[in-house]
């Protein structure tokens, strides 16, 4: 579904990929991994148009979209949660719901983008009662919802999330990913960053291993969980996790 | 006067989800009860004095309406706007007291114009992001001064352009010497244009430009061409300067000079703004009457006036940075909870 073949990227004289090539097939999970400053946030940027590959390129559907920009990008159907959440916290959550169906407002109908806000409404509670609200009063993990119902109304084929459960409590992050897997299960594809690589790994089904702008490292999860090197640098062998 | 009307509810189900249909339903009941006031106020004042200020505040509240889409919605400043209204001013006065055209068909020469100028300059400096815009404005502000006073042969440069005609309603001439039929004129402009901006901002372009005010990124992300929404804001609140423009142009003075089109009147517009509160619907309103009063109470002291902007905005900064309006509704609500507990109190007793 998606295919990104020795991308390079940089921010100003910065090198932040070099060479990046990775695939995300429909129906997958897929979890990038790694350090801080690894050049994860750096791939979804490159992919949603937000930054540009200077080498390289992009297909998704087997079409070209290379430095297409983004809001051509939301319409092809990638939508990219980004990092931090970034809900519009002036605004109310109906009102952030509404935004997540911009890119299909004219072309869906009214309608139909109400009966999705509904849909959203119906499978997070905690937003349908506080839909008058605005969103900046909400707690971390409900904007953390509120992001990801916002990214599904605009109905994308590839879901990109960057970071989901920075600063969520542990349980918290952990339903936020079974939410994820639920949405796979009903046929989305993600593409999934994150710095909890065993949170991800759990409900992944491949991953990819990023250090300094390479990739070092691919595999099944169960592949990647088994690997000596990843557990020692990334799932802190000998300790159990805190939260499972 | 054409007050507007309620509208009677939607009666689109799906609306009632959005907690929005009860702002916009408020809002169109404070539009209508604030223009029905305008149009009872020359029943009271018959002073030509007084009647000529409220229609310049009329003309500051459509320019302040038209900046405060760019400041408070789409998060941008623009430091010349004076600049558009001149542009505005100059085409309208030009077209009509030099080559005869018709007023109206200056109107929307003029809008084309001003809009084709705002634009050439947003277009390119609206691609980068911070606040690359305000510098640009800064400079079309000094250029198109000095433009209306060099070209002296097309504007008449600084010794100004005269015998502008009358305004056209109907075929027949708003007379400017009876004030209160250009009262009435000018104010229908306002309530067009303030119906006009309360609809936009609570569309779907208005909600584009929210989220990106918000969060650039996150308005990408969601498909929102964020660069595009701010030049078309830009355009749009270019063209509510230029209406300003063409109706200064016609007013009772019939008169232009390049004075009341520079840096001064630029930095005014920036301060009603701020002071009435960027991002709300009324905050233009309370902050064009308040420099507005302001003005003509500093008359004669000049450009001192522009001592007192600087001191309100340092003042608003620190006191209330939402501004006026947002001070004075925070207001009304603690005044209201108090009267509540008090009666809640009095029960118990």
């Amino acid at each position: 579904m998606l295919r990104v073949r020795s991308v390079d990227a940089s921010y100003g004289r910065v090198q932040a990929l070099r060479g990046v090539s990775l695939h995300v097939d429909a129906g997958e999970i897929v979890t990038l991994i790694g350090a801080n400053g690894a050049g994860k946030s750096t791939t979804l940027a490159v992919i949603s148009g937000l930054i540009r590959a200077q080498v390289g390129d992009i297909q998704f559907d087997g079409r070209d979209v290379t430095n297409r920009p983004p809001h051509r990008l939301v319409r092809a159907g990638i939508c990219q949660v980004p990092e931090g959440r970034q809900v519009f916290g002036d605004l109310t959550v109906a009102d952030n719901l509404l935004l997540g169906a911009y890119s299909r407002w004219r072309r869906g109908g009214r309608s139909e983008v109400m009966a999705d806000i509904e849909r959203q409404f119906e499978r997070f509670p905690q937003l349908d009662e506080r839909r008058g609200q605005l969103a900046g009063s909400l707690s971390g993990g409900e904007q953390q919802m509120l992001a990801l119902a916002r990214g599904l109304l605009s109905r994308p084929r590839l879901l990109m999330l960057d970071e989901p459960s920075l600063g969520l409590a542990p349980i918290i992050a952990r339903q936020f990913l079974d939410e994820v897997q639920r949405s796979r299960d009903e046929g989305l594809t993600v593409l999934l960053v994150e710095q909890n690589a065993r949170a991800a790994l759990r409900i992944a089904d491949r991953g990819y291993v990023l250090e300094t702008g390479r990739i070092v490292l691919e595999g099944t999860a169960q592949e990647l969980l088994d690997n000596p090197e990843v557990q020692r640098a990334y799932l802190g062998k000998g300790y159990r996790e805190v939260w499972e | 006067m054409a007050a507007v009307r309620e509208v009677p509810p939607d009666n689109d189900v799906h609306d009632e989800v959005l907690a929005a249909t009860q702002r916009r339903r408020a809002q169109k009941v404070q539009i209508a009860a604030f223009f029905l006031f305008v149009a009872l106020v020359p029943l009271a004042v018959h002073n030509r004095y007084y009647l000529h200020i409220l229609i310049v505040v009329g003309l500051n509240l459509i320019l302040a309406t038209g900046l405060n889409l760019l400041m408070g919605y789409a998060g941008q400043v623009s430091l010349g706007h004076a600049a558009f209204y001149g542009i505005g001013a100059y085409v309208s006065g030009i077209l009509t007291a030099t080559y005869g055209c018709n007023p109206w068909a200056a109107l929307l020469a003029a809008l084309a114009v001003t809009s084709l100028v705002a634009w050439l300059v947003g277009k390119p400096t609206l691609r980068l992001r911070g606040h690359y815009l305000a510098m640009a404005t800064l400079g079309v502000g000094i250029i198109v001064v000095v433009v209306i006073r060099q070209t002296t042969g097309l504007t008449g440069g600084a010794a100004g352009l005269t015998e502008i005609p009358s305004m056209t309603l109907f075929g027949r001439e708003l007379q400017s010497n009876m004030d209160m039929h250009y009262f009435y004129f000018v104010w229908a402009w306002v309530c067009l244009l303030t119906v006009l901006f309360a609809n936009l901002v609570e569309s779907r372009p208005g909600r584009a430009l929210r989220a990106l005010h918000d969060s650039e990124l996150a308005a990408q992300t969601l498909g929102v061409d964020t660069a595009a929404f701010k030049v078309r804001a830009l355009v749009i609140s270019a063209a509510y300067a230029s209406i300003a423009g063409t109706l200064y142009a016609h007013s009772s003075m019939r008169f232009l000079s390049p004075t009341p089109f520079g840096f001064h009147t630029s930095i005014a517009l920036l301060v009603m703004v701020v002071l009435g509160g960027q991002g709300t619907l009324w905050g233009p309103a309370l902050g064009a009457v308040t420099i507005t009063a302001i003005q003509e109470a500093l008359r004669p002291y000049a450009d001192y006036d522009i001592v007192v902007y600087g001191l309100l905005l340092v003042v608003m900064m620190i006191v209330m940075p939402g501004g006026l309006s947002r001070a004075l509704g925070a207001l009304y609500g603690r005044l209201r909870e108090r009267v509540a507990r008090h009666r809640a109190g009095d029960v118990a007793r």
